[in-house]
């Protein structure tokens, strides 16, 4: 079937801000779908609420509106663009629901828009339980029992009838949430509760529980003429009862014969063509690990996480193909643009191993509850390719970036068989790490089966890791390390770090060691059919086997390090730096070759740079590369602290760094060094010292006086940050937070009091271009990352602004920066104040590359490749403010992580940002906020418990909140304090006081915003936080600065009536 | 143990061995297959053949004697990159290692078959030698370069059963011409209540049509058709007396017995992954593929039977058709095993053939 000729126009809807379980894959899908729509010669109209994407890059979409995802703004754009088709199945679980609400609104039929690719029948009767149940009787494709409840009374009548465990899952979520397995009937009730709260339409499914069976993922294409293929299957390590998101999952399977392979397939091409799907789909099966005997778990009709990873561990684009798809082509008639000969319609046949390790953010949420069931806890995502199933789990454990580069997990070793058992049996994020303690205990594989029902055949592989350890023990021992061991050691994917723990080497030495044995790795081509056609795909991984099929070029080139799994506080922005390096190397007619091992990404899609490498971004693995390749230098600062972080082991191996200095990054992130640059600069920053006892905090702190910030030093970024407001406090942090030694101090500084501004600049050496100034709404104190900030700065002197940029241009002079540099401000009493200077693009850099118009990282590049500004026109000093006003607000996904506190603070806790923009501040902060998801009815009820140290300040805003009509409930204190100043409240007990107390009314659906301030500590079992996370369970607003919360009764205030924002794409921002 | 692959180039490749010891000679062929080595060991087109997978993890299941293809291994050689020793799978009977040992075949594992595969991909297939132990690779070089052909090789009758037996079922009779057939053939007529007659390929043309069955079909088998010309001339008095339905070494066979010619293809189909359209309904199935031969388009000019499928990777010839005669072929696999089941609807259209000839 040819491209169809009645589609000219087409929108795309992205999937808005990153959120646990919907992360940068639909970026890498969006672009992909974007690119090959425009290469039919279609006009692509892109609707996407977040900025720190590619696909929102005015180059990917003929018109790009940022805006919010809703029905209302998306029915806006499509009357304003009027496209003749809509591809939904690209943006994920958002995109998907909001096409079904556009159809049902009507506004499709209205402007005579047809969805296009996968029908709309098909959406719901994949995603709505029901209608899929009934589907799959019809084909007699089995699925567990079940029955699709409103009301807790059916569910506990049919837990009566079937038992438990059983299992409750919300219709329409992402990750399962608000779900999850219930053994006992009392968390049955409060899971079903939870569930249906969470569900869009209010249903829940109650499932027989398969616990334990085989869990089986296909990737299923199928085309208008009925032609179907599967891309990949892949099978989780972690049996049914985790999520397939927090599963270690390897692709192929590696457990299922020929039959079993078979019967799952064709159940999949049954499934997809009576769904009717037009597109890609992932179809997800349980599979009896002692029969023939399967059920059909869920079928995402859409592309998805594990379609970029297939895509990426096959090398088969299935966003790229469904697009194409979705414009009438058929299989066979496009092009497979790995071989360029061949076409899409075949199944890659991969020669390989590749496994995919999730990415939890508990390093980040010390208090997080790190059980792993049935809704999904990963930010990100790791993946590995290798010639052995072991080379590829080890390579994916070193990418993962948690100081660990083995299967050894320290303190381990000192958990007590009970404990280990326990914790075997629950399954936490550290599962495979304890797997191979009790495997280095002796405890058979047998056994750990037992207690974790992963597959024998995984558990044996692990265990040849730990007998080739043992091997190389005693050969230590003995005195007689021979290189035919340390080859086998590479062969297994050891790493040369922990091959030196073991033989006492220095890791320098066992790679020389290698070298001179000749023990190296070769790289082979990720080519969609093992070899069997010539295939022109750049696209690698290392291994260590006899021929390495790498043919470097004689051009100039330049490696690009990307920043790894997606993780709070290094997350999609940086990919999208990675990629516009690339892309600015290239038109500088440089070969780019970039490292990275996200498969969600840009980044990693074989067609963005000369070369990918699919490898561990560890020096060990980037130096093998820089050997083979010998590019002219290396650049760091597109990467995060991933790639920052590995300047000083790749200059020490002699690797050129472009850009800033290995020298001058060191200078601005050694504390000591720094503080002594800003005291020659004459910067000021908070008075503060590095405290190596808790003596020295004590005494730092009584000096500078209290509140003071309090956090380790910098290895460990904003991790374990907060601030104390006096010595108890202070000392709990010591004991409780943080251990202070010599080797690790303690950094104690004042905390200052201010509005926090940062700013982003691009110098060539001598002339520094500054963008633009951010400010954040919330005052210093809450991480920059989870501020909303603005551009330009509404409330800024001239003055300020003025000082701003002299601290910048002085600073970035100083640092010698050759790119990017971000600094943070702090404005205390008219006073400005360094707070971090990173050498290197940050977060922001995308959302001010967008509203400024300024290709920031693109400059940067060429800059660091020797251009100028001057030559690239652009002067030194602040950019000419924009006259439209870009709002950048933080999303969390704390709906996901049970027992994290949400309160914010100085810890970056967000994992995903929207922007919103407008010619009026007001509108502009207006569609961040529903954008960011803060969509409480314009009246009800406010439940307010505030903080004694903040009551002064609150009253106002909540008097605010008053007047536009809301109800004000509050806890004693408060409503006491309210009363006073006139207000009408209610009061409410507190937890403590009893039932029907606060958290009961949220329960109840009584609440629609919860204002709630931080009290001291941090224990689980103090109110606020019950309150907190009630909130955020039940699916209520719930704001902890007061910051946020003055400048939403503003908003509100402001636009209750109007409501005809005009919304202008991207391209139009600075006509 | 040692063992080593020498080819006819002088490649050599140096790994563990295991299963049988020993030393076998045959033409080195690669299989892309990531899942189904038993059903490929066992699959009696391989004799003569020296097998190597291209995924790289061989075994992880282990072996299960349902899954067999027929009776035994046929494979001179056995080539993988690592081979599991320890298997899971609920059916599992015994490690791949043990098989091969009970078989009599030699493995080798430890090389770096990726490498082996992209030479043989240029180099298309090449003959080769399999020793075990400490053997002198330059020996084993010239025995490589030495060796017969896979042409002129009497491999049919090594697989091919020598007397008539019958598979009793309550539809039609089928004639099974048995060139070294896959079980899976059987069992996909079985399970269309066909009662199956399986003859030794040497049956002449009258014993067959004294059977007097519905109709016959050509099973695949191993080596060139061109080595069994018997086959060939008793299928030229069959046809247009009995519905006709070849697969594999059968269809090379039927294309030779209606006058086209046949020719060695560089280095084969051997996967479950390859795409064939039918040209008939314009739809793509994907397919289970094992053969070196292929019928030479050319050839069939002025002939009476025309191209009924094709391989959308290299564009060679999977199925044709009579233009007037319930006669047609595929030189893919429709009874998978290994491999998708997609295309089990070739065995229904050879029904609706023998239905037509009733009314
Ligand atoms: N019946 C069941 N028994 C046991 N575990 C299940 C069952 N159904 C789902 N799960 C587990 O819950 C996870 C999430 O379920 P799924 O339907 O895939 O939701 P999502 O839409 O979040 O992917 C699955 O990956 C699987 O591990
Ligand atoms: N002395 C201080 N006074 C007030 N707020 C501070 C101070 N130091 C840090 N903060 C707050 O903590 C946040 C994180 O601190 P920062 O040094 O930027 O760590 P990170 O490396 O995580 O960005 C800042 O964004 C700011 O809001
Ligand atoms: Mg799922
Ligand atoms: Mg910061």
């Amino acid at each position: 079937m040819p491209l169809r000729k009645d589609i000219k126009k087409v929108m795309v809807i992205g999937s808005g801000p990153i959120i646990i379980g919907q992360a940068a894959e639909f970026d890498y899908a969006g672009t992909q779908a974007c690119r090959s729509l425009r290469e039919e010669g279609l006009e692509v109209v892109l609707i996407n609420s977040n900025p720190a994407t590619i696909m929102t890059d005015t180059n990917m979409a003929d018109r790009v509106y940022i805006e919010p995802l809703t029905l209302e703004f998306v029915s806006r754009v499509i009357r304003q663009e009027k496209p003749d088709g809509l591809l939904p199945t690209l943006g994920g679980q958002v995109g998907l629901n909001l096409a079904l609400q556009l159809a049902q609104s009507g506004v499709l039929e209205e402007e005579g828009v047809v969805l296009l690719g996968t029908p709309l029948e098909a959406i719901k009767r994949a995603e709505d339980r029901e209608a899929f149940k009934e589907m799959m009787q019809s084909i007699d494709e089995p699925i567990p029992e079940s029955v699709i409840v409103s009301t807790l009374e059916d569910a506990e009548a049919f837990a009566a009838e079937i038992g438990l465990p059983l299992i409750v899952r919300p219709a329409y979520t992402l990750g399962g949430t608000g779900g999850g397995i219930a053994y006992s009937m009392e968390d049955f009730r409060t899971t079903v509760i939870r569930g249906l709260k969470h569900s869009i339409i209010n249903q829940a499914l109650i499932e027989q529980c398969v616990v334990g069976w085989k869990e089986i993922e296909y990737e299923v294409m199928r085309d208008g003429a009925n032609n179907c293929i599967t891309v990949c299957n892949m099978e989780n390590i972690d049996p049914m009862g985790i999520h397939t998101g927090d599963s270690i999952v390897v692709a192929p399977s590696q457990t299922l014969s020929d039959k079993e392979y078979q019967l799952l397939r064709t159940a999949s091409l049954k499934i997809i063509r009576a769904l009717g799907i037009e597109g890609g789909c992932n179809v997800q099966f349980a599979l009896d690990p002692n029969s023939f005997h399967y059920y059909v778990i869920e079928v995402n009709p859409r592309v998805s996480r594990s379609s970029a990873l297939a895509s990426k561990a096959t090398g088969y684009p299935i966003a790229k193909v469904a697009a194409k798809i979705a414009m009438g082509l058929t299989l066979d008639e496009i092009e497979n643009t790995v071989t360029g000969k061949t076409y899409a319609c075949f199944e890659p046949a991969l020669d390989y191993v590749v496994l995919k390790y999730p990415r939890w953010p508990f390093d980040k949420f010390a208090q997080g509850d790190r059980v792993l069931g049935t809704q999904m806890k990963a930010t990100g995502e790791v993946m590995a390719i290798n010639r052995t199933f072991e080379g590829a789990l080890l390579k994916a454990v070193r990418s993962l970036e948690i100081g660990i580069d083995h299967l050894f997990l320290p303190g381990a070793e000192e958990l007590s068989r009970e404990k280990l058992e326990e914790r075997l049996r629950r399954a936490d994020d550290e599962r495979l790490f304890l797997v191979a303690e009790a495997l280095r205990r002796g405890i058979t594989c047998e056994r750990l089966h037992e207690i974790t029902k992963i597959d024998l055949f995984f558990l044996n592989k692990i265990r040849n890791i730990l007998l080739l350890e043992e091997k190389i023990h005693s050969a230590v021992e003995k005195e007689d390390i021979i290189p035919e061991l340390i080859d086998k050691a590479k062969k297994m994917g050891f790493s040369d770090t922990y091959l030196s723990k073991l033989t006492g080497m220095s890791a320098v030495e066992v790679r020389s060691y290698r070298m001179e044995n000749g023990i190296i790795p070769t790289f082979k081509m990720v080519d969609t059919c093992a070899a069997e056609f010539e295939a022109v795909t750049p696209y690698y991984y290392s291994t260590y086997d006899q021929e390495d099929e790498v043919k470097p070029t004689s051009r100039r080139k330049v490696m690009v390090l990307g920043s790894g799994p997606i993780r709070i506080g290094q997350g999609i922005e940086f990919d999208y730096c990675s990629v516009h390096s690339v892309w600015a190397l290239r038109e500088e007619g440089f070969e780019a070759i970039i490292v990275n091992n996200n498969p969600e990404t840009v980044s990693t899609d074989f067609d963005t740079a000369d070369r990918l490498y699919f490898e561990p971004l560890v020096a060990e693995n980037v130096l093998n590369i820089l050997d083979r390749e010998r590019p002219e230098g290396v650049i760091v600062q597109f990467g995060g602290q991933t790639a920052i972080n590995l300047a000083k082991p790749l200059e020490e191996a002699g690797i050129k760094i472009l850009g800033t200095s290995v020298e001058d990054i060191d200078r601005a992130e050694d504390r000591e060094r720094f503080d002594r640059l800003l005291i020659e600069l004459g910067i000021p920053k908070p008075p503060g010292r590095t405290a190596f006892s808790v003596e020295e905090a004590v005494k730092i702190a009584s000096e500078i006086d209290f509140p003071v910030v309090v956090r380790p030093s910098y290895v460990l970024g904003g991790r374990a940050m907060e601030i104390v407001y006096n010595n108890d406090e202070l000392l709990n942090y010591m004991a409780t937070a943080v251990k202070v030694t010599p080797e690790y101090p303690v950094l104690v500084d004042k905390y200052l009091f201010g509005n926090e501004l940062e700013v982003d600049a691009i110098s060539d050496g001598a002339d520094i271009l500054i963008p633009g100034i951010m400010e954040h709404i919330e005052r210093a104190g809450v991480h920059s990352g989870d501020s909303i900030a603005v551009y330009p700065p509404q409330s800024l002197s001239r003055e300020t602004k003025e000082l701003v940029v002299e601290y910048t241009l002085r600073l970035a002079r100083a640092l010698n920066v050759k790119g990017l540099i971000n600094i943070q401000y702090v404005l205390h009493e008219d006073r400005i104040y360094v707070l971090e200077v990173n050498p290197r693009s940050s977060r922001t850099v995308p959302y001010l590359s967008k509203i400024t118009g300024i290709p920031m990282v693109n400059l940067a590049t060429k800059l660091v490749m020797g251009k100028t500004l001057k030559e690239l026109g652009y002067s030194s000093g602040l950019y000419p403010e924009s006259n439209f006003i870009g709002v950048k607000a933080p999303v969390f996904s704390f709906a996901k992580l049970l027992q994290v506190d949400i309160s914010l603070g100085p810890e970056m806790k967000s994992t995903g940002e929207v922007m919103g923009v407008d010619k009026d501040f007001k509108v502009a902060l207006y569609k961040a906020m529903v954008a960011a998801g803060y969509m409480f009815t314009k009246t009800g009820t406010v439940l307010a418990t505030i903080a004694d140290r903040d009551k002064k300040e609150a009253m106002p805003i909540i008097k605010g909140l008053a007047e536009l009509g809301y109800k004000i409930f509050a806890t004693s204190g408060t409503a006491a304090a309210l009363k006073e100043a006139g207000l009408e409240v209610e009061a409410v007990k507190k937890v403590h006081e009893g039932s029907s107390h606060i958290v009961d009314l949220i329960r109840a659906n009584k609440i629609n915003l919860v204002i709630n301030t931080l009290t001291r500590g941090k224990a689980p079992e103090r109110d606020g936080f019950q309150i907190r996370r009630a909130a955020v369970e039940y699916g209520v607003p719930c704001l902890t600065s007061l910051d946020t919360i003055r400048a939403i009764v503003n908003v509100l205030a402001e636009n209750r009536e109007k409501e005809d924002y005009n919304l202008i794409p991207l391209q139009e921002y600075l006509g | 143990m040692q063992a080593i692959l020498a080819l006819e180039d002088g490649a050599v490749f140096t790994g563990e061995a295991f299963g049988a010891k020993g030393e076998n000679w045959g033409e080195v062929v690669f299989n892309t297959g990531m899942t189904g080595y038993q059903e490929v060991l066992t699959d009696p087109s391989y004799c003569g053949q020296i097998v190597v997978m291209t995924y790289p993890l061989i075994g992880n299941y282990g072996i299960m004697k349902e899954d067999f293809e027929s009776k035994k291994s046929y494979v001179r050689g056995f080539v993988v990159r690592e081979e599991c020793r320890q298997p899971s799978n609920w059916r599992l009977s015994e490690t791949i290692d043990s098989f091969l040992k009970k078989e009599n075949v030699i493995g080798l594992a430890g090389i770096d078959t990726r490498s082996l595969t992209r030479r043989l991909r240029s180099h298309g297939t090449m003959r080769g030698v399999l020793g075990t132990g400490n053997t002198d690779s330059r020996v084993l070089v010239e025995r490589a370069k030495n060796c017969p052909q896979l042409t002129g090789q009497e491999l049919v009758p090594i697989v091919a059963t020598t007397e008539i037996y019958t598979l009793p079922g309550t539809g039609y009779r089928v004639v099974l011409m048995d060139f070294g057939a896959k079980l899976n053939i059987i069992r996909c007529l079985q399970e269309r209540n066909c009662e199956v007659v399986v003859v030794p390929p040497t049956t002449t043309a009258g014993e067959i049509l004294s059977l007097n069955p519905q109709g016959i079909v050509l099973s695949n088998g191993p080596g060139d058709p061109t080595d069994v010309p018997y086959a060939i001339k008793t299928l030229q008095e069959l046809i247009g007396k009995k519905p006709v339905l070849g697969i594999c070494l059968g269809h090379q066979i039927l294309g030779l017995a209606l006058g086209a010619r046949t020719y060695k293809l560089k280095f084969g189909h051997r996967g479950a992954n390859h795409p064939v359209k039918d040209l008939v309904t314009g739809r793509v199935y994907i397919s289970s593929h094992n053969h070196g031969f292929s019928v030479d388009e050319e050839s069939m000019k002025g002939l009476d039977i025309y191209v009924s499928h094709r391989n959308l990777n290299d564009g060679t010839v999977e199925g044709i058709k009579h233009k007037f005669l319930p006669v047609f072929s595929v030189q893919y696999h429709p009874e998978a095993s290994p491999g998708p089941m997609d295309s089990e609807y070739i065995f229904d259209e050879f029904l609706e053939k023998m239905a037509g000839e009733g009314r």
